[in-house]
Formats: structure tokens, sequence, C-alpha cells
């Protein structure tokens, strides 16, 4: 199908997309590889388009004293060929190749599969892991959210009218601690049926499941019995029941415990 | 607020000014407005690949990006592409191993495909398949097309 009609608009600062953002209607355009095809099916419907791609400030992936800050604009692309994030942020880098396919990675941005909050999405999982912080901007000022506040419940998340994400910080993976990446999907590049994202720390295990709840389950296991009984019931998803998807997050469970 | 405005982009190396309605999407631009009916329009959501474009030298999703988005960028198609015989030898090899049978995806998989092949370097089938994953082949069963790129990538 088509797209319904709106306006665009491309800002070249920050102050002039905040001014766009208060019209009525108005939604914010990054990579647009989830919103345009929620527009070609018509399942969305704004009145302005305010495309925030020109604005160079949101873009980059830069490490500073032991935290690495990337860009709400970065695409996966980005995070993928890029050359810190394998070293402080494995989780990332392994996660990245299981976001849809080579085409869409080059358009598809942090920033907007976070403030989306697909419940089967791999970054939200990965963040809340890592107890990333996500960064916001309104005309207010900044804001800074742990992403295990952030992320509220079905592509609901803590974003008010008129705020922005224009970051990602997290802090660099420090030389004792492990992380895993697991993600079971019908076909490569689908969302998940079931996924998992865990970090080994000093203060222990934090293990992030995704695709089983509508938003991620962060478990603080100090054991894999201890994992596999705090497991919440799942919901089902079109094609597997909350007993399939149970009995396979208790597998990748398994495996995670075996490699942290 | 501009419901249509004016871009100008490279389309296969020649510069082109239209006014288009910001809705409308970057192959129903490049098929409606310059007449390029190689880049096809399949799922229109994402899923297929078979509007698989590259823009500023990367392989895109034409359909999951506006025409106004495409404004200042240099936008090539699969017509591009042939005439510059950048795709020969993919060409040749998808026509020998028989990779295509109706060849609605055959644009779009050859627009991968390449993407593959610029990288200059050998990959496994099973990089092959990862990488063309995106692409939709609702006839050939994808062996075939596999065999094709893999006879250009490892020779």
């Amino acid at each position: 199908m088509k797209a319904p009609s709106f306006a665009y608009a491309k800002p070249r600062t920050l102050a002039e997309g905040f001014d766009l953002l208060e019209r009525p209607g108005a939604k914010i355009l990054a990579g647009g590889q989830s919103l345009i095809p929620s527009l070609n099916m018509r399942l969305s419907a704004p009145e302005l388009l305010v495309d925030i791609t020109g604005l160079a400030a949101l873009r980059g992936i830069t490490l500073e004293q032991g935290v690495v800050r990337i860009g709400a604009l970065t695409t996966h692309t980005e995070i993928e060929r890029s050359a810190e994030i394998p070293k402080h942020v494995p989780l990332l880098a392994e996660a990245v190749r299981h976001i849809a396919h080579p085409a869409i990675r080059n358009r598809g941005t942090l920033g907007g599969s976070i403030a989306l909050a697909d419940p089967a999405a791999e970054y939200p999982a990965c963040l809340v892991a890592l107890e990333a912080t996500i960064v916001l901007q309104s005309t207010a000022g900044e804001r800074m959210v742990k992403a295990e506040e952030f992320f509220k419940g079905l592509f609901d998340v803590d974003l008010e009218a008129g705020e922005l994400v224009t970051a990602v910080e997290i802090p660099a993976l420090l030389k004792d601690e492990r992380s895993v990446f697991l993600e079971l999907a019908r076909r490569q590049g689908d969302y998940a049926i079931v996924g998992l994202a865990g970090v080994t720390k000093s203060s222990g295990r934090r293990l992030a499941f995704f695709g089983l709840s509508s938003k991620p389950v962060l478990l603080k296991p100090k054991s894999l019995d201890d994992a596999k009984a705090s497991l919440p019931a799942p919901a089902a998803d079109l094609y597997h029941s909350p007993a399939t998807k149970l009995h396979l997050a208790k597998v990748l469970l398994e495996r995670a415990w075996n490699s942290l | 607020m501009e419901q249509s405005l004016t871009i100008t982009l490279t389309v296969n190396g020649t510069q082109v000014t239209r006014h288009v309605a910001a809705r409308q999407h970057l192959v129903d631009f490049l098929r409606e407005e310059l007449g390029l009916t190689g880049s096809h329009i399949g799922c229109e959501h994402g899923v297929c690949g078979a509007c698989t474009i590259r823009v500023n030298g990367d392989i895109v999703r034409g359909c999951l990006m506006l025409a106004v988005q495409a404004d200042g960028c240099r936008v090539d198609t699969v017509e591009g592409l042939s005439d510059s015989r950048e795709l020969e030898k993919l060409q040749k090899a998808f026509h020998e191993k028989n990779a295509l049978q109706c060849g609605f995806c055959t644009p779009g998989m050859l627009m991968a495909a390449q993407n593959l092949v610029l990288q200059k370097k050998k990959f496994s089938r099973e990089e092959i398949k990862s990488h063309i994953s995106g692409n939709y082949c609702r006839c050939t069963g994808y062996q075939a097309i596999v065999d094709a790129i893999e006879e250009v990538i490892n020779g």
C-alpha cells in the first residue's frame, strides 16, 4: 500500500527540530526502517515527519572515561563496522548481526530502535543487561534515564512529548567481565522468537530476555535453577505458544549460563 | 508545512530535479517519475528485497526510504549498473546457472549480491545465504542463486 499524505521537514539544528516537533501531529523520522513500513501499511498517520537525519551531533561512537557513548543516529551498520564496539561492548557487536538484513542495517538507527521498543528487538534487552543510560533532550534540557526504567511496556518508553533520544551511554566492559548474546528466529534477520543478552559482572549475572514479554525481562539469578524458576510465563506470538517460548528460553538460558 | 518538495539527486550518474510528494517512496519515484522500472515493488514494507537499490554506495530498501530523503544523494539502480557493465559477471552467472525463473526478484538479488562482490573477499555459501537472506525468491529455491553468486565471488 501507499503511505497517507503528510508534510516533511528536515531541520538543520536541534533547536529547529524541537520547534518542528511542537507542531500538531509531528513525528520523528530517523532511519525509517519501522516507521515507513507502518506508514505504507497505514498503521500510522502523522501530519508532519521531522527528518532528524541531518543532525550530525547525534551521530558517532566515542569512548571516554570507561563509557561508550553511541549517538542516536548511529546506524546498525556503523555499529557493526566500529572498531570500538567489539572491544568495549562485544554484546552489541554480536547482537547487531541479528538485526534484519544488510540493506536495512544501512539505514536503521540505534535511537529509532530503542524509541520504538519492539518487544522482540535486540537493542532494548542488550541495554538493560549492560546497565546503559539513555540520554534524552528537549527544550527543557537533558535527561538521563536508566535503560531498565526507560522500557516501560509494549512499544512504550519513558519519552515525553517534545523529547528526543540523543544518545546511549554504556559502561565499557572490564577485563574480567563477559557477555553472551543468543537469539532464536524463524529465519535469519527476523524478529526473535526469543533471545537473551547476558552479562557477567563482579556484582553478578544480568540476563535480559527479549521476545518473552512486552518489555525486556531482567533476571539477576544466583544459580541456573534460580534463573529457570524466575522466568515469567511468556506471552504467545502468532506462531509460538507460551509453552514453546518458555522451553526455548530455558534452552538459551542453559547455553548462556555455560558460556558466561 | 509543505506536503511536496523539490529535490535534486543523481540517478545512475544523471542529475535530476523533480517536485515530489513527501509521501512518495523512492522506488515509486524511480518507477513513476523516471521510468526506471527495473527496481521492483513486492511487499512494500521492507520484507522482500525486490526494491534493493544503492544510495550513496550502500544498498537500501527503496520502499523504506522517501524520495524526499534522497535529496542530494547518489542513487544507483539495476539499470545504471547494467549499463555500466558493473553487473556483467553476475548477470552472466545468473544466466548460466539458471538462477532465475520469473525474474521478479532478480534486480534486487543482483544489487544485494553485487554488494558482496564489491567487498573483494571470499565468502562461504553460508555467508552468501546470510547476505541475501533479506531477498525473497519464490521460484528457484535459492540454490542456483547461491551457485551463481559463489561462482563470481570465489571463481
